[in-house]
């Protein structure tokens, strides 16, 4: 845990949320802030949160646990995601995700132990026209087929 | 004025970009999508040519009531799905005399195969802001909030791009046009919760809460936001604003149907040859979309088989219904709805029932959790379906899979959870032969559904191309060039994949419990 609180992402945080406090409602994007800084929102730091924002730690956990893209645990530096649109769906988007599971060795939802890639079940991300969509950090690979999966991992490595 | 300078300085400036015509098909209207891909979204001078900002100036010599008066006139309903009329729904909170009110833009665009709003917000994102400056003048409201999903970065980004230019050139912030009139918009981004579309789940998020929906009444036009009445409108709904108030309310119903007049944006994606998003009056039957506009099925041997709409929460259209209108009091009657406007097309190959689980399986994973019908109800209707698919299937289950979607229906909270058995309903009306295919013949159709498949064969309409050798993961198909290919049984893992690839639809699948 030590490596991800660091006193200089704390600070960062604590600028934050005194920017967010101006605003009615600074749970949210305070959070958002925290994911984004510590790429997981740790107990930690959802303690300190809710110290600096006057709210208990129950009620912090339980906004946490509620949204999917809050994590309490750190990502891998690549995130996978192969959308499970309806689209895709129907497109074979499911016969992706075992393949990526079998390439990468790891459970849907996992991070691979050199803490390379995660893969992150992923909802509609909007790129319908181009299903099966698989999204690796912000590129997006349209049209995917069970063979290319190996070749477009093997560029994040 | 200002505006009109604008203008002229632009339009010398590009030249004739705007007079591209960037319809695909001779049915499509451009309206909604009018400024997409035609302006630079970062770029508010461009927006401002296309006479943007007009509409705002306009409204804001009427009345409040004049204002509303003009949108109930033009028959405006809600965009996300609803069909709720806007204007009524303004008058709402115009009535009500609270000292804050606020207006939120719903672009939590959850449903799974829907992409409309996202390519509003990304390419025209000035279009929403002014929509949203119209709607907060007529009902007396200063604060607004765009609240915009968390997977689409790009369009908060350009949103937040086009609130500082609007702020920059006084369309934005105190004395708006030199009226006494302010109004000012922030973003919120979501976190990844497909019930945060519904309003009431939306304004707990905003707040700072997890994502749970409210009884209703009351409803946020009288009790929203922080407790202030908050009309919460959808991306499409607040881009016709403009449009309406510019052009007038005949100009709008000039559009479409009677009862749904305008134009409707739809996402068409699945097994249609030319997937995109298009825009057509409302009122245009479905064949014309899935043909015409969408050229007929990707792949000629397949055959069309249903239409989804409405997403988790529509329902499927089939073949008999290819000549309803495109309307919302139509597709509810059918047993779907409108949606958002996702609409993916099926081909013989995808499986009814499959489908069904899949939208459950999305339905159990977003359900809030608060109301019991629809935490505990659609997991129990997963249960079944996953038992259908299985092949432990019996009748019974399919009778108790209805009964209970009704229930779920009548008794849920929100309408995340009254909508959820929808697709259940309108597939076992119009595939309940396939139904009882999976449980009294233990075969699935379609070849989706792994269990009920005991293996693939190889039939004499085999031409020996050797495509599904080729594709065949596990290298289990052999067969000489030009004579009968065999699939070794054994090595077999039943993937489907030569079933899918197969040019001759020579691959039949074998029934019964593996």
């Amino acid at each position: 845990m030590n490596e991800i609180i660091t006193t200089k992402k704390m600070k960062e945080l604590d600028e934050c949320i005194e920017r967010n406090k101006m605003k009615k409602g600074p749970l949210m994007p305070t959070l958002q802030d925290a994911q984004r800084i510590f790429g997981c929102v740790p107990k930690e730091v959802q303690e300190h949160i809710g110290k600096k924002l006057n709210e208990s730690y129950a009620k912090i956990k339980g906004v946490v646990s509620f949204y999917t893209m809050f994590s309490t645990k750190p990502k891998g530096k690549h995130i996978v995601g192969v959308c499970t649109g309806t689209a895709c769906y129907v497109k074979g988007a499911q016969k992706l995700v075992d393949k990526v599971c079998e390439v990468l060795k790891i459970p849907y939802g996992e991070t691979t132990k050199d803490g390379l890639f995660t893969i992150a079940p992923t909802r509609c991300v909007g790129n319908c026209g181009e299903a099966p969509v698989v999204m690796i950090d912000e590129d997006q690979y349209g049209r995917v087929t069970i063979d290319q999966i190996e070749e477009i991992l093997n560029k994040y490595k | 004025m200002f505006l009109e300078e604008i203008k002229k300085r632009t339009l010398d400036k590009i030249g004739d970009k705007f007079s591209k015509d960037l319809r695909k098909h001779e049915k499509e209207v451009r309206v909604v999508l009018r400024n997409c891909d035609l302006i630079d979204p970062d770029c508010i001078e461009e927006y401002i040519a296309r006479d943007g900002y007009v509409a705002l100036n306009k409204a804001l010599n009427y009345s409040k009531q004049e204002v509303i008066d003009r949108i109930k006139e033009s028959g405006l309903r809600g965009r996300g799905g609803g069909g709720f009329p806007t204007g009524v729904k303004w008058q709402f909170a115009y009535e009500n005399d609270a000292k804050q009110k606020y207006i939120i833009c719903n672009a939590d665009e959850g449903d799974p195969g829907a992409f409309m709003d996202r390519s509003i917000l990304e390419k025209d994102p000035h279009v929403v802001i002014e929509g949203m400056a119209i709607a907060a003048y007529a009902i007396g409201a200063s604060h607004g909030y765009i609240y915009v999903r968390a997977e689409y970065p790009l369009a908060a980004k350009r949103i937040q791009n086009a609130i500082n230019q609007a702020r920059e050139n006084g369309l934005l912030g105190k004395n708006i046009f030199d009226c006494d009139f302010h109004f000012d918009i922030d973003i919120r981004l979501g976190a990844g919760a497909f019930v945060c579309g519904e309003e009431t789940a939306l304004i707990s998020s905003i707040e700072g809460e997890r994502g749970m929906s409210r009884t209703k009444p009351p409803f946020p036009a009288a009790k929203g936001l922080w407790q202030e009445p908050t009309i919460i409108n959808n991306v499409e709904t607040l881009a016709n604003v403009p449009l309406i108030i510019k052009n007038g309310p005949s100009w709008f119903k000039g559009y479409g149907t009677e009862k749904s007049p305008g134009t409707k944006v739809f996402a068409l994606a699945g097994k249609v040859k030319h997937s995109g998003l298009i825009e057509v009056p409302m009122g245009i039957t479905l064949g014309e979309i899935i043909n015409e506009i969408g050229g007929g099925m990707a792949q000629k041997r397949r055959h069309f088989k249903a239409v989804l709409t409405g997403g988790p929460s529509g329902g499927c259209l089939t073949e008999k219904h290819l000549d309803a209108s495109v309307d919302f009091d139509t597709l509810v009657e059918l047993g779907s709805m409108m949606g958002s406007g996702g609409m993916i097309v099926l081909d013989d190959h995808d499986c009814m029932v499959d489908i069904a689980k899949f939208y459950l399986d999305f339905i159990v994973d977003e359900s809030c959790g608060k109301c019991t019908p629809c935490r505990e109800g659609t997991k129990q209707m997963y249960h079944l379906l996953e038992k259908i698919t299985d092949g432990k299937g019996r009748l019974a289950d399919i009778c108790q899979l209805e009964k209970l979607a009704k229930l779920v229906k009548k008794a849920s909270l929100c309408g995340l959870g009254q909508t959820a058995p929808n697709p259940v309903l309108s597939t076992l009306e119009n595939f309940k032969d396939e139904y009882i295919k999976h449980v009294e013949n233990k075969t699935c159709p379609a070849g989706r559904c792994k269990a009920l498949i005991s293996e693939f064969v190889i039939t004499d309409a085999c031409i020996g191309c050797g495509i599904c050798a080729k594709k065949c993961p596990t290298h289990c198909i052999t067969g000489l060039k030009k004579e009968i290919h065999i699939i070794n049984q054994e090595e077999c893992i039943k993937c489907g994949t030569c079933y899918e690839v197969c040019p001759k639809d020579a691959i039949m699948i074998k029934g019964g419990v593996q």
